[in-house]
């Protein structure tokens, strides 16, 4: 379990890269937090910096959107699923657990 | 409508696949394909695949075949519309009663190199493998043109450590598209990364060795020795097959607001098809316009009438020395460019094209967050 942020520091409509084994993106999608791979899996580009719509982010460089609660995306040019991680909130604090990521073929 | 023949394999080929089958199509799709490769993507010919850091098989667009009948290798040679008859070069005759048409383009090459070796275009993936190979190390590259493709190759060459030279006939580059300022910037990512930029010179003749190129011969008289030669000269609509067809063709296939031809069972997509705007018609050569205008296309010709206006976002991407470069809407057309955000000095920034006063457009220098954001206020201009 990684430390990423406080609730109060990750606003509707952000996101903030945890550094752990992988960079790690953490969006708050509407009050909802999700966290996936922040590398695209199509070239390397953060998705941390991508537009963020619903439950989806757009891949900054090249457009290619990804589910944030699967990882999937539903648009080239990506193919391959970013694999997504459990988000725990306790006490103000949003954690990542980078033990229990989903890989997604 | 019972069968649709998509002609040309590429992505908006395989993108208007993809949206006939997401807009309920369930009959017949015959797609033809003149490569004998099945749709790849062709940005990363110029940089990754080019450099060998990525393999053709994470080229692959799609691993569905959508359940079309995929004649790959084979090359459509005619279409007669009144019939709805596209002819292969096999001898197979596609009875269809709709056409999309997604031929691309074809490099323009270099007068006075059909016959030497060392003398490359890159459009396909087979371009590609062939120059690669013979970016060894020592070799000279001579690139001509420093448009985008030019100036990824060149990019990737000196990547690779060789020495590159890159020669363009215009003062600038990319003037007309980014203007005088910026398109000066582009070239200073040449000189940052140590490559010999030749400009407001054209080039007058190839050296060889009968068989082999051994330099370019500038209209100035200079001779720079070249083992590898590459021409980013641009891109012809590949449209010698359409012959006869009836339909109308100037600089590619003439479609109305929505992408339909002077036929509404026949649309363009891609980098053939040269559609109405409010510019007049114009034509894109960019893999975002090969994604989007079939969304648009295949609804037309599913409604057998122009339902919809295509409207292009106008972006554009292009990797170089380590540098993201992003354009969107019009860039060319602008009567004053402000940088809004960072500074060019330090190769990150955003400028602002306007027309009246208006944002029409964005270039985008390793800046994707912002970018990304402003892009979407500009496309909300109506």
């Amino acid at each position: 379990m990684i430390t990423a942020c406080a609730v109060d520091d990750l606003p509707v409509g952000e996101s903030v890269v945890v550094s752990g084994e992988v960079a790690i993106a953490v969006f708050n999608a509407d009050g909802e937090f999700y966290a996936i791979d922040d590398t695209c899996t199509h070239q390397d580009a953060s998705l941390s910096e991508g537009w963020l719509e619903g439950c989806f982010v757009e891949c900054p460089l090249h457009a290619a959107s990804f589910d944030l609660r699967t990882g999937i995306p539903n648009c080239l040019p990506a193919k391959k699923a970013v694999r997504t991680y459990p988000v725990v909130v306790q006490d103000g604090m949003i954690y990542v657990d980078t033990g229990r990521h989903e890989a997604v073929a | 409508m019972r069968t649709v023949a998509v002609v040309g394999a590429s992505l908006a080929g395989l993108r208007s696949v993809q949206e006939l089958r997401s807009q309920g199509f369930d009959g017949r799709i015959v797609v033809i394909g003149e490569e004998p490769h099945a749709p790849y993507d062709r940005p990363p010919l110029s940089k990754a695949f080019l450099s060998g850091a990525l393999p053709a098989a994470d080229l692959a667009l799609s691993d569905d075949d959508f359940g079309a009948e995929w004649r790959l290798g084979v090359r459509a040679s005619r279409l007669d519309p009144s019939s709805g008859s596209v002819f292969l070069s096999t001898g197979e005759v596609v009875r269809a009663d709709g056409v999309v048409i997604a031929t691309g383009g074809r490099p323009r090459t270099l007068p006075g190199t059909a016959s030497l070796r060392g003398v490359h275009a890159l459009r396909t993936l087979d371009d590609a493998v062939a120059l690669r190979a013979e970016l060894l190390p020592g070799a000279r590259v001579v690139v001509v043109g420093a448009g985008w493709i030019g100036a990824e190759v060149a990019s990737t060459c000196r990547s690779l450590g060789l020495d590159v030279t890159v020669v363009e006939a215009a003062a600038i580059p990319m003037e007309r598209a980014l203007g005088p300022v910026l398109g000066s910037l582009c070239a200073d990512l040449h000189a940052d990364h140590g490559v010999d930029l030749r400009l407001g010179v054209g080039v007058e003749s190839f050296a060889h060795n009968g068989s082999r190129v051994t330099g370019v011969v500038l209209h100035d008289g200079t001779h720079l020795p070249a083992d590898v030669v590459v021409a980013g000269i641009g891109v012809e609509p590949a449209v010698d097959w359409l012959a006869g067809s009836g339909l109308a063709l100037d600089n590619g296939v003439l479609c109305d607001h929505g992408c339909v031809t002077s036929l509404p069972s026949v649309v363009a997509v891609g980098d053939v098809a040269r559609y109405r705007s409010s510019r007049g018609h114009v034509r894109h050569e960019h893999w975002t316009n090969a994604s989007e205008q079939p969304v648009v296309a295949v609804r037309n010709l599913l409604a057998g009438t122009t339902a919809e206006t295509f409207r292009p976002s106008g972006y554009v991407w292009s990797d170089q020395y380590g540098v993201r470069l992003q354009l969107a809407g019009e860039t060319g057309g602008a009567d004053e460019v402000a940088v809004i955000d960072g500074s060019p000095d330090d190769r990150r920034f955003i400028a602002e094209f306007r027309r009246a006063g208006r944002p029409i457009g964005l270039l985008a220098m390793n800046n994707a967050k912002l970018f990304g954001r402003l892009r979407r206020r500009l496309t909300a201009v109506p």
